[in-house]
């Protein structure tokens, strides 16, 4: 809102009025705040204390069973969890290289040529933008086994060559920082297509790269429901498997250090990424997102 | 774009148009394996009568739409649509209210809201959590003997037994979908706000506008695509609810069904009673309704650069280079 001043609004009642007013909006800014972080902080917590002390409740200080915790999970041959961890990694690796390198050259193509179906092709790949991969899930998972790829990570990353929302994010970036002018240059200095797109387009759309590459990376490995219909072998499953199977299995049985153990080594990773890259996440959000 | 080279572009490229081709392949290559022929294989199962029955399987048999007509019949379909929007407008309303309220607060520049950057980062960031881990985190602190029990006994409330109550369920995964997404739409929003004119705030004021009035008649009808917008796309997210509950009820949908959405229906089909003649009909009954919701996203995206197009030929007749 503006700075600019009525005069009746500078009177006394006006500023007590403005003064409530914050005093509110910091009241529910630190409740929410709290709220999300709260959940955070007790899975934090508890994954240092021992089964009998997580039972008896809530601790403000963590206890000293971190080392015990880890060392049961880790000897833990159910719950393969830094197994876990690089097959989430290399997969969610894959995902954001290929999404994002082919994305931006999707892009390009759009961007850059006139051809005749140009124009359609654009209308096409916004009009499935929003089509979720769920409603294909069945036939994807018949061509998998037919094709002899079920527990293989080969399905998991390869569709994400045509990721329709990243290529959108991409054109945006295309129309807004990148000149004809720049490719134009490069095919007088004798620059091949291929090879322009590769040498200058690529580096010009670093800062679009990475924030979409941190966002398919997260989504990557966050994602369960495909993987869960792909992989059925242990040493193959990927990390939201593998925490969902602290909850089909007999939980009641379980060492309650080891669960929350497991559930924080899930999210650490992303969260350590987040914090140090916050601004870009944050920034990046209101440039492409098109999610739930 | 520039629109200066625009005409320039088109006299040279006629020799290079082939490279716009080349550079598409590998899209709609991957886009036609792994989604167009799975999308039609899809709708061809739903035509047939095909189950696992214990170590039998029964079919193909063609039987037309009678796995449409006993998705609803027999296997209330309906029932678990309406689940789904019952929990994802628990989780909505909240979320548009509550972002809507920090995106004005936090671009009000009278109210000068100190630490937005730590706002933000710490609203934001139940966004990127792991929805299977969040529900299990969830699951843990509010199962019977779990800590949040024992706060409410501490605190003289009394115990709640969450997962035994369908308010109970759908209500956790409610708070859940409202914490992943209400940072989400702030931010989405907050970009919106800052949009707007602030001539229009300025006028207001003068006119001797309070808050209450510049928001409801300035603020709002302005930001009502972008969140129209935000609707629909929450809305497609919403049908595609799984993750959450699906662990926090073992996939049962307890009690009775009450939170089972539509898409733990499908796994179900999918990965445990192998109906694929049924897995098909759900899958195109979902496509038809998210295809309608997509039109109305695609629609709103088109028609800004359908704008926008028409801004920049206005601008570049006026000599404004872009």
């Amino acid at each position: 809102m503006s700075t600019v001043t009525n005069p009746r609004n500078r009177d006394r009642a006006g500023r007590t009025g403005l003064y409530v007013y914050r005093v509110i909006a910091y009241f529910v800014l630190i409740v929410l705040s709290l709220l999300c972080l709260f959940f955070f902080y007790v899975l934090l917590i508890n994954a240092t204390r021992n089964h009998a002390d997580i039972q008896k409740g809530f601790s403000i200080l963590p206890g000293k069973n971190f080392t015990n915790n880890w060392n049961s999970l880790m000897s833990n041959s159910e719950l393969p969890i830094f197994r876990g961890m690089l097959n989430s990694l290399l997969v969610s690796s894959l995902v954001a290289i290929l999404s994002t390198y082919f994305s931006a050259l999707t892009a390009y193509a759009i961007h850059a040529y006139d051809f005749k179906l140009k124009n359609f092709a654009f209308k096409f790949i916004l009009l499935i933008m929003m089509v979720p991969s769920q409603v294909s899930a069945l036939g994807f998972v018949k061509l998998v086994r037919s094709m002899g790829l079920m527990n293989t990570f080969l399905p998991l990353f390869l569709p994400s060559i045509a990721a329709p929302a990243v290529f959108f994010f991409m054109k945006q970036y295309m129309d807004s920082v990148l000149p004809m002018e720049i490719i134009e240059a490069a095919r007088i200095d004798g620059s091949g297509e291929y090879y322009t797109f590769n040498a200058i387009i690529l580096p010009i759309m670093k800062p679009a790269i990475a924030v979409q590459a941190i966002f398919t990376f997260v989504g990557a490995w966050n994602n369960y429901f495909t993987p869960a219909l792909i992989l059925k072998e242990k040493n193959m499953k990927t990390l939201p498997i593998l925490i969902a199977q602290l909850r089909s299995a007999d939980w009641l049985k379980f060492d309650m250090g080891q669960v929350y153990m497991a559930i924080a080594l899930a999210i650490l990773p992303i969260m350590i990424v987040y914090f140090l890259l916050s601004r870009y996440i944050v920034a990046g959000v209101t440039l492409g997102s098109v999610k739930g | 774009m520039s629109a200066v080279s625009q005409p320039a572009l088109k006299r040279k490229s006629i020799s290079y148009s082939k490279w716009g081709y080349i550079f598409l392949i590998p899209f709609f290559t991957a886009f036609i394996i792994f989604t167009l022929i799975p999308l039609a294989n899809t709708f061809y199962n739903s035509f047939f009568e095909n189950y696992a029955k214990g170590l039998e399987d029964v079919g193909p048999n063609y039987i037309g739409f009678q796995n449409y007509v006993k998705i609803f019949t027999k296997e209330s379909l309906d029932k678990y649509l309406l689940n789904t929007l019952i929990m994802w407008i628990l989780g909505f309303v909240p979320q548009i209210v509550v972002s809507l309220l920090l995106a004005v607060w936090f671009t009000d520049l009278n109210l000068k809201i100190k630490g937005q950057g730590f706002f933000k980062t710490v609203i934001y960031m139940p966004n990127l959590i792991m929805a299977s881990s969040f529900a299990m985190l969830f699951f843990v602190l509010f199962s019977d003997a779990g800590p949040i029990n024992s706060l409410l006994e501490t605190l003289g409330i009394g115990k709640y037994r969450f997962l035994t109550y369908a308010p109970g369920t759908r209500g956790l995964v409610a708070l859940m979908n409202f914490m992943m997404w209400f940072g989400n739409t702030t931010i989405l929003l907050m970009s919106g706000v800052m949009g707007i004119d602030t001539a229009l705030y300025e006028a207001s004021q003068i006119d001797g506008a309070n808050g209450w009035q510049t928001f409801w008649r300035i603020t709002i009808p302005l930001l009502r695509p972008i969140m129209a917008y935000t609707l629909i796309t929450s809305m497609i997210g919403g049908l595609q609810m799984f993750d959450v509950p699906q662990i926090l009820t073992k996939g049962s949908g307890t009690p009775n069904r009450m939170s089972m959405t539509v898409i733990m229906k499908l796994n179900n089909y999918l990965g445990t009673s192998y109906n694929y003649g049924m897995g098909g009909a759900l899958s195109v009954i979902m496509f038809v309704i998210t295809a309608i919701l997509s039109l109305l996203v695609f629609r709103a995206l088109t028609r800004e650069s359908r704008e926008n197009a028409k801004q920049r030929k206005a601008l570049a007749k006026g000599g404004v280079r872009l």
